[in-house]
C-alpha cells in the first residue's frame, strides 16, 4: 500500500462512509504508486448488469390480461351471486320507536325509564322454508361498539382468568374498574358493563299452537375465544362463586358474572358465550351478533314455512342514541352469510375489464397503424 | 480549560524547548498550554455515546416530531395507542441510525488508535539520546528526529538536516495529493550543518503565529538568548502527515501538535448539502402536514358534532375515570390531538431513513463503477458528499475550468520565439500528432475491452499479455517513427516507472528540437567560444539571447531533480569527475584566465579558456556534428533506465560532501573532465524533473532537448549542463516564487564566471510585456531593434494563443552588485517581518522585476483530454449549458473551446471586452436585440412545425440558437459592479455556450452563484485546481478532478473524478438513474403513507371520529418498518428505467431529470390522488363486503391491512422497470414475511397486546373464503386505473424515456439502428456532427484542430514573413496529412462546410451589423489580432465563422 498504511485502510473500505479521515485528505491520493487495489470489482452486481426481467406495459401486453381477468371475474362473480342469492334472510325490527305503534313500544319506553324485564312478542310469517342451520342474530344500529374509549375499556388478562386481573383490573377499565367502594369489578370495563341483555324465544305455530323452537347457544362464539382467550378464574373448592369473591358485578348487571348461566358451568362467568360474543367488539356501528342457532330437534333441517312468534325480553335501551334493534334469521352458505356485494363487484369488474380490453384492442390497432406510418 | 486562558490572552505562539523542564512537573512547563499530539476524531466516547448520539439525532426535525407525538401519546386524555408501543417506531429508527453512527465512530476510533500509537524518535535528556515514543506522547517543544520515509508526527520546525545544504525533502501526497517532492529548509540561523545538532544546546525561543489551517502560510522568528531574531517561513515547517524523502535524518522542534497541526485543522468532515429533491420533498412534507391538519380537523369537528348529537349519553360513550363526560368542544379538541397521533405516519418517518440507505447504496454503486475508474492513477470515483447523488441527474448548467479539466494539464513544449524569431518545431508537432493517434488506438482497444467484457473474461491470460504490451506498443512506434531508433529493451518497464512520477509522461519529456533553432544554439555556443578566444566582437546579442533563453528555461523554476531508477533519490550534484589528476595549481591558473576574459553580458564557457583554445576548436568541430548524436545517446540512456549508475552515486555522495566552492570551480575547470563527464553522461540515469506546475517541467524538458540539462537544484545552487557538456553551477541568490497576483516568477543567480548577478523572469506575457525596459531609453539603434523584437514577439504570442497554446515570456535583467545588495537588505527585512509580511515580500518582488530585457517566449500546448469533445457534445445534447470559466487568455480559451466543440465553426461568437459600464450596457443591449431577432425567427419556424412535432417530441426545443459569448474578467467586473447581471444572464440564455476568460477565482464563483441564484437552476462546477475551489463550492454540485494540480479542488468537491470524460457517464447514467430512482422512491413513499393512513381516516367516519384503529398497532408498525420498506429501498438502489448504453447514446433522455419530470408538483399530486383513490377502494370494498355482518373490529382490519399490503406492493411492482433476483426476493419475501409474522403473532399473542388482543385473527381469516375473494378483487380494482394509464402511455410512447425503454427491448443491432434513426430525426439541422461510434469523434478531434488551424493559416491575410512556422511546405504537409486521413469524417465535413460557407456568404452575418457601428479600435495588445480578425470576416470566403469582437 501507499506510504501511510492508515490511509490505505480508508481507501480499501470501498464505501467512503466516514470521510473523517484521521489524516487529512482522507487518503484520497494514497493509492498513487500502489497496487491497482482501488479497482472496483467487475461483478454484475456492482456494475449494475444483473440479469433482469424488464416488463414493458403497453396495450399489446395488457390485452390478454384484461380479457383473461375479465372472464375470470365474470365467472367468479356469477358463482358468488348465485350462491349469495340462495341465502334466505328475514329481518325483524323490534326497536319500538315511540309513535311507531309497534308491539314493543311499550317496552322501549319502559326500558328508557330504567325498568327491566318487559316482554313483548312479534308474530311473523316465514314466506318459505329456511334450510338449516338457521342462525338467529340480533342487530344493533347506530351502536358504536368501535368507539375507541369504549373498545379498549376491558381487561383481557382478567377475562383469561388470571387471578391478578381479577383483583386488580387494568387501568383501561375505568371508570368501570372498581365500584364506589373500591372493590374491583369483574368483568371490568365499559364493554362488559353494557352487555346486551335482551333475550329471545321462538315459537312455531303448528296446528294452532305455538311450539317452542329449540335455540342452541353452543358454538356461537369463536372456538379459540371460549376455549383459550376467555376462561374463568380457577375454581376455589369447586366453586366459581368463591373464585369471584372479592369482586363486584358491573354496575349495569343485575347479577354477578358467575350467574350468567346458572345451570351450565361451561357457559357461565367469563366463558359465557353470549358474553364472549358481546365482548368481540363490532367493526361498524351497525352490526349483528350471533344469538342462537336453530339446529336441533324437529328444526335441525331448517325452519319450515309458516307463522312464528318471537318473545322478546326487552331490557336494552337504544332509543337514547337513536339506535335500532333487529332480529335476523339467516341461513348460511359456504361463504358465510348473505353477501350480495362481492358477487356484484366481481360481475361489474369482470365486464369492465372486458370492455377495457376492447378499448385497448382498438388503441393497439390504431397505434400499430400510426407506428407503421411513422416508419414510412 | 486551563490552556484556554493563556491562549486567549496572547496573539503569538511561543514555544521553548522542553528539555530544561524534563525533570520538572508538567505543570511548570511553559508549553503545557498547548495540545498534546494525541488525536481524537471520534465524536463519542464509550459512555457519552448514547446521550450524545440521541442529542445529535434530535437535531433532525423529523425525529423531534415523532418523539413529540410519542410523548403526546402518554397523555391519557388523547392517547390513541398504548403509550409505550408508540415509542417503538421512533426507537427502531433511532437505533438503526445509532448503530450506523457507532460503527462509523468505531472505525474512526480504531484509526485514531493506530495513528496515535505510531512510533517516532524524541530526544530525551535522561537518555541523552533519541528514544522511541508514541505519536500521542509527543509534546510541543519536543525535539523529534525523523528518518527517511518516516511520516511526520506533528508540525515541526526544521532545525537540522543531514543534507549538507540544510534541505529536507517532503512528499505531501497525504496532505494535498501532490506527489512531487518539496524542499524544506533548515531555519537560517541553524544552517551550520557541519556539527551535529544538539538539542540540549537549544536555548532559543520560537515565536510564530497561532495555529491556522493555511498550509502555505506560516511565519515567525527564533529569538536567540541574545535577543537576535531569525525569521522563518513555511519553507522551514514540516507538516504532519507528510513523508520525509531523500533525507537521512531531519531534526526539528514540535511547534503544533495534535489537533492544532495544520493538517488536522484542514481536516473537515464530509459535506452535507441538501439536494433539490430533498428541498422539493420538504415542501411536500409541509403539504402533508397541511393534509394531516385537515384530516385532524375533520376528525375533531366530526367528533365534536357526533358527540353533541346525543341527548343522552349512550352506553358506548365512556366517561372519564371520575365519571364525568367531556363537553363536545373539549372532546373535539382532544380528538384533534389523538388524530395527530393516529395519523402521524402521514409524515413519512421511514422516508428519511430509507433515503439515507438508498443514497448509501447509490454511492456504493457509483463508487464501484468500473467505467469511472482511472487505471493510470488507480483511482475510482470518490463520492465525498453522500447525499446529493440525485442532483447529478438534474444539472442544467456546467461551469468548467479549462486547464486540467478540459485539457490534460500535460504541458508539451510546442513552439518558441527567441529574439523575435519564431521556431515552429514542426518535427515536434508531428511527434505530437503521432502520439495522439496512437493514444486513440489505445482508446479503441480500451473501448473494445469495455464492451466485450464477457469475452475478455474468458480469455484472461490473453488480455493480460495485451495489457502489458500496451505501453510498449505506444512507446515503440511513436518513437521509432521520428527517431529511427529501436529500443525494445525495457521500454515497458520504463514506461511504468515514469507513470509514477508527476508530470513526466513520455509525451511531455521528449521534445524534438527544431533544426533551425538547434543550429542556432550550436552556432551560439560556437560563436561564444570563438568570441572567447577573440573577445573583440560586440554584436553578440542574438546569440547570447538564444543561450540565455535556454538557460532561463532551465534555471528559472523550482523543479526538483531526481532520477528515474530510484525515483526519490535526488541527485545532489552531477556525476562530475573522479577527483583525480587536477592539481590546485591548475585550477588557480584557469581561474586567473577566466577573470581576464571580459565577456560583457554573455557568459563564458569553460571550453573557451584560451589555455585549451585550439584543441577545443578542433574538438568542438568534431563534437558539433555529433551533438545530436550525443543527444540521442543520452536518450538511450534515458530510456533504458540503466542501473549502471550505482557507482556514480557513490561519487555523487562524495562530491556532495565536498565544499561547494571547490566543486564549482572544478566544474568549470578542466576540459578533460568536462569531456569525461560527457562520456559519463551516456550512462547517466534519467533525470526526473518534479515540478510544482506542469509548465515548468515542460520548459525544463524543452531546455534539455537543446542540451541545456538541468542537473541539480538546491536552494542555493543550480547546475546546468551545457550542450558541450560543460557544467555551470549558478549560485541562487534569491527565488521569487510564482503567485497568481504577480503572474510571474524570478530567480536571481550569480553567474559562476562573470560574477554577474542576473535576474531571470518568466511569466504571463501580459505582465512581462509591461515590465520590459522601455526601448526608448536605449540608444536609437538598439531601441528600434528592441521595439521590433517586442512587436514580433507579441505577434507570435498572439499566434500561439490563437491556436490554444499557453504562452510564457522569458526575460532577464542584469543587476549591479550594489543594487542587488540594496535590494537584498530590503528583502531580508521583509522576510523577518511578521506583520504584513506578504505585502512586503510582494513589494520587494515587484521592485526587482522591472526593466527586463525580453529573451523570448514559449508556447506550450495543453492537450485536450481524451473524450472531451464527445463528452461536451453529449452533455450539450442532454440540454446542459456549458460555461467555461478560465483564467487563461481569451485567444487560448476560444481556441480550446473550438477544439473541444464547445463552440462550433458556424456559431456566431460575440465577444465583449470592455471596462466601461455604459459601453458594456449598450453592448449587451445591442447583442440582446440581435440575438432576439434571430431566435424569434427560429421560434416561429418551430411553431410552424410545432403542432405535428409536439405530440411525439415534446422536448425538441433543441434548435438552440448557435450563439457563443466570450467575455473577459474585466467585463465581468463591470457587469457585477454595474448591476448588469440580469441583462448578461438574459443574453446568456440565448447562448449556446459562454466563455469567461481571464477570470479570477472570485469571479468564477460569482458567476456560478449568479446563475444559480438568478436563474434558479441546478449548477455543477468542475475544476482541478486551487483556483476552482470557490467555484466548486458555489455550485450545487462540485466536482473535483484529481489531476495534476493537487488536491484542493478534490477536497472541496462533492465528487472527485480523474478525467473529464467520466462526467458523461456520471451525469447521463448515474445522475439519471439516481434521480429517477430516488424521485420515484420519494413519490412512492408519499403515496404509500397517504394511502395507508387514509384507510385509518376513512374508518373514523364509522367509529364516531373516536380515533379507533381497525388494525392492530403492531401490524401497523411492522407494515411500515418491515413489510413494505424493503422493496422501495431496493427499488431506489437498483431500478434501471433505461439501460446505461441507451442513456449514453441518447443524451436527450437526461432532460427528464433536468425538468424534474419524475418528481414535481403534478406527479406528486397525482400520486396523492391515486393514494386517496386506492385507499378508498381498499377501505370501501371490504366495508361493503362486511357491512351488516357480525365482523369485529380487528377481523375487519385484517383483510384491509392485507389488501393494502398487496396494493402497495403491486403498485411498486408496476413502477419497477427492472426485475432482478433481488427484486423478486424482496417482493415475495415481503408478502411471505407479512403472512408469517401475522399468523405467528396472532397465534401466540393471546393477551400480549392489551386491550386489543389480535388472537387468531389471521388464522380465522385464512379459513374464510371471502377473505381471499376480497383480497383478490380489491387490489386489482385499486390498481386498474394506474395500470390502464401506464399501458396507454406505454403504447403511445408518451415520453422519450418510454421510447427508450422500448428500444432497450430490441436486439442490439436493431437498437443501434433505431437509436441512429431517432437521433438523425432530431438533427435536421446538422449542427452537431454525430458520428455515432464515439471513438471516431475522438480520433478526428486532432484533425479538426489542425484543420481549423489550417483554415486560419490558409485564409488569414497574415502575409508576414514572421509566420515562418507556417511556411508553405509545412502547410502543404499538414494539408496532405489531413487529406490522407482515410474515411475521415471531419475532412469531408470540413470540405463540405467550406462549400456551404462559400455559398452562404451572401447572407449577412448577424454579428456584423452590431459590429460595424461599435468597432472602436483602441491601442492595446489585441488590436492587431482584432483587426485582422475583422478583416478576415470582411473578405469574402475568408473565414467560416463570423466573429464579432469589440474591444474597448
Amino acid at each position: 500500500m501507499g506510504p501511510c498504511p492508515v490511509v490505505g485502510q480508508w481507501q480499501g473500505s470501498g464505501l467512503s462512509l466516514g470521510l473523517h479521515g484521521a489524516l487529512p485528505g482522507g487518503g484520497a491520493m494514497a493509492g498513487i504508486g500502489a497496487l491497482p487495489g482501488n479497482k472496483p470489482d467487475n461483478t454484475a452486481f456492482t456494475q449494475q448488469r444483473l440479469p433482469a426481467w424488464q416488463p414493458l406495459l403497453s396495450a399489446g401486453t395488457a390485452l390478454p390480461l384484461f380479457f383473461c381477468a375479465g372472464l375470470a371475474c365474470l365467472a367468479l362473480g356469477l358463482g358468488l351471486h348465485f350462491s349469495s342469492a340462495t341465502i334466505r334472510e328475514l329481518e325483524l325490527d323490534y326497536t319500538g320507536a315511540p309513535g311507531s305503534g309497534h308491539n314493543c313500544s311499550r317496552c322501549a319506553n319502559a326500558s328508557r325509564a330504567g325498568a327491566a324485564g318487559c316482554t313483548c312478542s312479534l308474530r311473523f310469517e316465514l314466506p318459505e322454508r329456511f334450510p338449516g342451520p338457521v342462525c338467529l342474530y340480533y342487530q344493533l344500529a347506530n351502536y358504536y361498539q368501535n368507539h375507541r374509549r369504549y373498545s379498549v375499556s376491558r381487561d383481557d388478562r382478567q377475562l383469561s382468568g388470571v387471578a391478578s386481573g381479577l383483583s386488580n383490573p387494568a387501568r383501561e377499565c375505568s371508570p368501570f374498574r372498581t365500584d364506589p367502594r373500591g372493590i374491583p369489578i369483574a368483568p371490568c370495563g365499559a364493554i362488559a358493563n353494557s352487555l346486551f341483555n335482551d333475550t329471545f324465544a321462538l315459537y312455531h305455530l303448528a296446528n294452532g299452537t305455538f311450539y317452542p323452537v329449540p335455540l342452541d347457544n353452543r358454538g356461537i362464539s369463536w372456538w379459540t375465544d371460549s376455549n383459550i382467550k376467555f376462561s374463568n378464574p380457577e375454581l376455589i373448592n369447586g366453586s366459581l362463586e368463591a373464585a369471584f369473591r372479592g369482586t363486584a358485578k358491573p354496575p349495569n348487571w343485575p347479577h354477578a358474572a358467575y350467574t350468567l348461566d346458572m345451570g351450565n358451568l361451561n357457559n357461565t362467568g367469563f366463558i359465557n358465550e353470549d358474553f364472549i360474543v358481546w365482548m368481540r367488539t363490532a367493526a361498524l356501528p351497525t352490526f349483528r351478533k350471533l344469538y342462537r342457532r336453530v339446529r336441533e330437534g324437529n328444526f335441525s333441517s331448517g325452519l319450515p314455512q309458516g307463522t312464528y312468534r318471537l318473545d322478546i325480553t326487552y331490557n336494552y335501551p337504544v332509543l337514547s342514541f337513536q339506535g335500532t334493534k333487529k332480529v335476523i334469521f339467516s341461513t348460511v352458505s359456504w361463504m358465510g352469510g348473505k353477501n350480495p356485494f362481492l358477487g356484484i363487484v366481481y360481475l361489474i369488474f369482470g365486464s369492465a375489464c372486458i370492455l377495457t380490453g376492447f378499448v385497448m384492442l382498438a388503441v393497439h390497432i390504431k397505434f400499430q397503424k400510426q407506428n407503421q406510418m411513422d416508419v414510412e | 480549560l486551563k490552556r484556554k486562558r493563556k491562549k486567549k490572552n496572547e496573539n503569538k505562539w511561543v514555544v521553548v524547548s522542553n528539555l530544561p523542564f524534563e525533570s520538572c512537573k508538567w505543570k511548570e512547563n511553559p508549553n503545557r498550554h498547548y495540545d498534546c499530539n494525541k488525536i481524537k476524531t471520534t465524536k463519542y466516547t464509550f459512555l457519552s455515546f448514547i446521550p450524545k448520539n440521541i442529542f445529535e439525532q434530535f437535531h433532525r426535525f423529523a425525529n423531534l416530531y415523532f418523539v413529540a407525538i410519542a410523548a403526546l401519546n402518554f397523555v391519557p386524555m388523547v392517547n390513541a395507542f398504548q403509550p409505550a408501543v408508540s415509542l417503538i417506531p421512533i426507537c427502531v429508527i433511532m437505533a438503526i441510525t445509532a448503530v450506523k453512527d457507532a460503527w462509523e465512530d468505531f472505525r474512526r476510533y480504531q484509526l485514531d488508535k493506530e495513528i496515535n500509537n505510531m512510533v517516532c524518535l524524541v530526544y530525551s535528556r535522561k537518555e541523552s539520546d533519541y528514544i522511541e515514543k508514541c505519536w500521542k506522547d509527543v509534546r510541543v517543544g519536543d525535539f523529534v528526529q525523523l528518518q527517511c520515509n518516516e511520516i511526520i508526527p506533528a508540525d515541526i520546525l526544521l532545525l537540522y538536516s543531514s543534507d549538507q545544504n540544510g534541505i529536507c525533502h517532503l512528499e505531501t501526497a497525504n496532505l494535498d495529493g501532490e506527489t512531487n517532492l518539496k524542499q524544506r529548509q533548515v531555519v537560517k540561523g541553524f544552517s551550520n550543518q557541519n556539527t551535529p545538532f544538539d538539542p540540549e544546546l537549544f536555548q532559543n525561543t520560537i515565536v510564530c503565529e497561532k495555529p491556522n489551517n493555511d498550509l502555505n502560510k506560516f511565519n515567525g522568528f527564533v529569538e536567540q538568548p541574545d535577543h537576535k531574531r531569525i525569521g522563518f517561513g513555511s519553507e522551514s515547517l514540516l507538516l504532519r502527515g507528510c513523508t520525509i524523502r531523500n533525507t537521512e535524518i531531519a531534526i526539528g522542534i514540535v511547534i503544533y501538535a495534535g489537533h492544532e497541526t495544520k493538517a488536522m485543522l484542514n481536516n473537515s468532515g464530509p459535506r452535507y448539502k441538501r439536494s433539490k429533491i430533498e428541498r422539493r420533498m420538504n415542501i411536500d412534507i409541509f403539504f402533508c402536514v397541511g393534509l394531516l391538519f385537515i384530516m385532524c380537523l375533520i376528525g375533531a369537528l366530526g367528533h365534536g358534532i357526533w358527540n353533541g348529537s346525543f341527548s343522552e349519553r349512550p352506553p358506548y360513550e365512556v366517561p372519564d375515570p371520575n365519571g364525568n363526560y367531556l363537553s363536545s368542544a373539549l372532546a373535539g379538541f382532544y380528538m384533534f390531538l389523538t388524530m395527530i397521533i393516529l395519523l402521524q405516519i402521514l409524515i413519512p418517518i421511514s422516508l428519511y431513513v430509507s433515503i439515507e440507505f438508498v443514497k448509501l447504496g447509490q454511492v456504493f454503486l457509483i463508487h464501484n463503477d468500473i467505467d469511472l475508474y482511472d487505471e493510470d492513477v488507480d483511482l475510482p470515483i470518490q463520492c465525498r458528499a453522500l447525499n446529493i447523488t440525485e442532483d447529478l441527474g438534474q444539472i442544467q448548467y456546467i461551469f468548467s475550468d479549462k486547464t486540467g479539466t478540459l485539457t490534460e494539464n500535460k504541458m508539451v513544449f510546442r513552439r518558441c520565439t527567441v529574439d523575435g524569431n519564431e521556431f515552429s518545431h514542426q518535427e515536434n508537432a508531428k511527434r505530437l500528432e503521432t502520439h495522439k493517434e496512437l493514444d486513440s488506438d489505445d482508446e479503441d482497444w480500451a473501448r473494445h475491452q469495455h464492451f466485450a467484457l464477457p469475452v475478455i473474461k474468458i480469455e484472461k491470460p490473453d488480455t493480460l499479455k495485451q495489457k502489458n504490451s500496451k505501453p510498449l506498443r505506444r512507446c515503440q512506434s511513436a518513437r521509432a517513427r521520428f527517431q529511427g531508433h529501436a529500443r525494445k529493451k525495457s521500454l515497458g518497464r520504463c514506461d511504468s516507472l515514469q507513470s509514477q512520477v508527476a508530470f513526466s509522461s513520455t509525451i511531455e519529456k521528449d521534445v524534438t528540437p527544431d533544426n533551425r533553432l538547434l543550429m542556432k544554439v550550436r552556432d551560439a555556443t560556437l560563436q561564444i567560444e570563438s568570441l572567447a578566444s577573440f573577445p573583440s566582437a560586440k554584436d553578440t546579442c542574438s546569440t547570447t539571447s538564444v543561450t540565455d533563453f535556454f538557460l532561463a528555461l532551465a534555471i528559472c523554476n523550482t523543479v526538483v531533480v531526481s532520477t528515474a531508477t530510484e525515483p526519490r533519490q535526488r541527485v545532489t550534484a552531477p556525476p562530475l569527475m573522479k577527483p583525480s589528476g587536477i592539481s590546485l595549481e591548475r585550477i588557480h591558473q584557469l581561474l586567473q584566465r577566466l577573470k581576464l576574459a571580459n565577456l560583457g553580458q554573455s557568459f563564458s564557457l569553460t571550453q573557451s579558456s584560451s589555455d585549451l583554445g585550439a584543441s577545443v576548436n578542433a574538438k568542438n568541430s568534431k563534437e558539433n556534428p555529433a551533438a545530436t548524436d550525443s543527444y540521442n545517446k543520452d536518450d538511450i540512456s534515458t530510456h533504458t533506465c540503466s542501473n549502471s549508475t550505482d557507482g556514480d552515486y557513490d561519487t555523487d555522495d562524495r562530491a556532495d560532501a565536498m565544499p561547494r566552492k571547490v566543486s564549482t570551480e572544478m566544474g568549470g575547470a578542466s576540459l578533460d573532465e568536462v569531456f569525461g563527464s560527457v562520456s559519463q553522461g551516456h550512462l547517466q540515469p534519467e533525470f526526473c524533473y518534479e515540478a510544482e506546475s506542469p509548465d515548468e517541467a515542460a520548459l525544463v524538458h524543452a531546455a534539455r532537448a537543446y542540451s541545456f540539462t538541468l542537473m541539480s537544484r538546491t536552494p542555493e545552487q543550480v547546475t546546468v549542463r551545457l550542450p558541450q557538456g560543460t557544467l555551470l553551477t549558478f549560485d541562487i541568490l534569491c527565488t521569487l516564487g510564482f503567485d497568481s497576483v504577480r503572474k510571474r516568477m524570478s530567480v536571481v543567480v550569480r553567474h559562476p564566471f562573470t560574477n554577474e548577478i542576473i535576474v531571470y523572469t518568466k511569466g504571463a506575457d501580459s505582465v512581462i510585456m509591461d515590465l520590459l525596459e522601455d526601448p526608448a531609453k536605449a540608444d536609437f539603434n538598439m531601441g528600434r531593434k528592441l521595439r521590433r523584437i517586442h512587436a514580433k514577439t507579441q505577434k507570435h504570442l498572439d499566434w500561439y494563443a490563437r491556436y490554444g497554446l499557453r504562452t510564457l515570456c522569458i526575460a532577464k535583467k542584469v543587476l549591479s552588485e550594489h543594487d542587488f545588495r540594496k535590494w537584498a537588505n530590503f528583502r531580508r527585512e521583509a522576510e523577518a517581518a511578521i506583520d504584513n509580511r506578504d505585502e512586503l515580500l510582494m513589494d520587494t518582488a515587484q521592485h526587482l522585476e522591472t526593466k527586463l530585457t525580453l529573451l523570448g517566449a514559449t508556447g506550450i500546448e495543453d492537450r485536450l483530454q481524451e473524450g472531451v469533445p464527445d463528452t461536451i457534445a453529449a452533455l450539450r445534447e442532454a440540454g446542459i449549458q456549458i460555461w467555461v470559466l478560465t483564467g487563461d487568455k481569451q485567444e487560448t480559451a476560444v481556441n480550446i473551446a473550438y477544439s473541444c466543440k464547445l463552440l462550433d465553426q458556424k456559431d456566431t461568437v460575440f465577444t465583449i471586452n470592455t471596462e466601461n459600464k455604459e459601453t458594456c450596457e449598450s453592448l449587451l443591449n445591442l447583442t440582446l436585440e440581435e440575438v432576439r431577432k434571430n431566435s424569434n425567427v427560429e421560434r416561429t419556424k418551430w411553431n410552424f412545425f410545432g403542432i405535428s412535432l409536439s405530440s411525439s417530441l415534446p422536448a425538441s426545443v433543441a434548435s438552440s440558437p448557435d450563439i457563443g459569448l466570450v467575455v473577459d474578467g474585466k467585463t465581468l467586473n463591470v457587469i457585477f459592479q454595474g448591476k448588469l447581471e440580469e441583462k448578461f444572464l438574459e443574453l446568456t440564455k440565448y447562448c449556446r455556450s459562454v466563455l469567461c476568460c481571464r477570470a479570477t477565482p472570485l469571479q468564477k464563483s460569482m458567476v456560478a452563484k449568479l446563475v444559480r441564484r438568478q436563474l434558479k437552476v441546478m449548477t455543477l462546477s468542475i475544476g482541478d485546481g486551487a483556483n476552482d475551489v470557490s467555484m466548486i463550492q458555489a455550485a450545487d454540485v462540485g466536482i473535483g478532478i484529481s489531476g495534476q494540480e493537487g488536491m484542493q479542488a478534490v477536497m472541496a468537491s462533492d465528487f472527485a473524478i480523474s478525467r473529464f470524460k467520466h462526467l458523461k457517464k456520471l451525469l447521463l447514467v448515474h445522475g439519471h438513474w439516481c434521480y429517477s430512482r430516488l424521485a420515484k422512491m420519494v413519490i412512492y413513499f408519499f403515496y404509500k403513507n397517504v394511502s395507508y393512513v387514509s384507510l385509518l381516516f376513512w374508518y373514523q367516519f364509522f367509529c364516531g371520529f373516536s380515533g379507533t384503529t381497525m388494525i392492530d398497532y403492531w401490524q401497523m408498525i411492522f407494515f411500515n418498518l418491515f413489510f413494505t420498506s424493503m422493496p422501495p429501498i431496493l427499488f431506489g438502489i437498483l431500478d434501471k428505467d433505461v439501460s446505461a448504453e441507451t442513456l449514453l447514446s441518447l443524451p436527450e433522455l437526461y432532460k427528464s431529470g433536468q425538468n424534474s419530470e419524475t418528481y414535481k408538483l403534478s406527479t406528486f399530486s397525482i400520486a396523492v390522488m391515486d393514494a386517496f383513490y386506492q385507499s378508498l377502494i381498499c377501505f370501501f370494498v371490504p366495508y361493503l363486503t362486511y357491512k351488516d355482518s357480525d365482523i369485529d373490529v380487528f377481523t375487519f382490519g385484517t383483510p384491509i391491512n392485507t389488501i393494502s399490503l398487496f396494493t402497495i406492493l403491486l403498485h411498486q411492482a408496476l413502477e419497477m422497470k427492472t426485475w432482478t433476483c433481488f427484486h423478486w426476493i424482496t417482493m415475495i419475501g415481503s408478502v411471505l414475511l407479512y403472512f408469517t409474522f401475522s399468523t405467528i403473532y396472532n397465534a401466540v399473542c393471546v393477551v400480549c397486546n392489551e386491550p386489543t388482543s389480535p388472537f387468531w385473527l389471521m388464522e380465522d381469516q385464512l379459513s374464510d373464503p371471502s377473505f381471499y375473494l376480497v383480497c383478490f378483487i380489491t387490489p386489482v380494482i385499486a390498481l386498474l386505473p394506474r395500470y390502464l394509464v401506464l399501458a396507454v402511455r406505454g403504447t403511445f410512447r408518451a415520453s422519450p424515456i418510454l421510447k427508450a425503454q422500448q428500444l432497450d427491448k430490441l436486439p442490439k443491432e436493431q437498437r443501434d439502428l433505431e437509436i441512429q434513426r431517432w437521433r438523425s430525426g432530431k438533427q435536421d439541422t446538422p449542427s452537431i456532427p454525430m458520428a455515432s461510434p464515439s471513438d471516431e469523434v475522438d480520433r478526428t478531434n486532432s484533425n479538426l484542430r489542425v484543420s481549423q488551424f489550417l483554415g486560419q493559416a490558409a485564409f488569414t491575410p497574415h502575409g508576414n514573413n514572421d509566420t515562418q512556422g507556417l511556411s508553405t511546405p509545412e502547410m502543404n504537409h499538414l494539408r496532405d496529412w489531413i487529406l490522407n486521413g482515410e474515411g475521415n469524417s471531419s475532412t469531408r465535413r470540413w470540405a463540405r462546410e467550406e462549400a456551404t460557407a462559400a455559398n452562404s456568404l451572401g447572407r449577412p452575418c448577424p454579428g456584423r451589423d452590431l459590429l460595424e457601428p461599435t468597432r472602436i479600435a483602441s491601442p492595446g495588445p489585441f488590436t492587431s489580432h482584432l483587426t485582422s480578425d475583422n478583416a478576415e470576416e470582411l473578405t469574402p470566403g475568408s473565414h467560416r465563422r463570423s466573429v464579432s469582437a469589440v474591444t474597448l
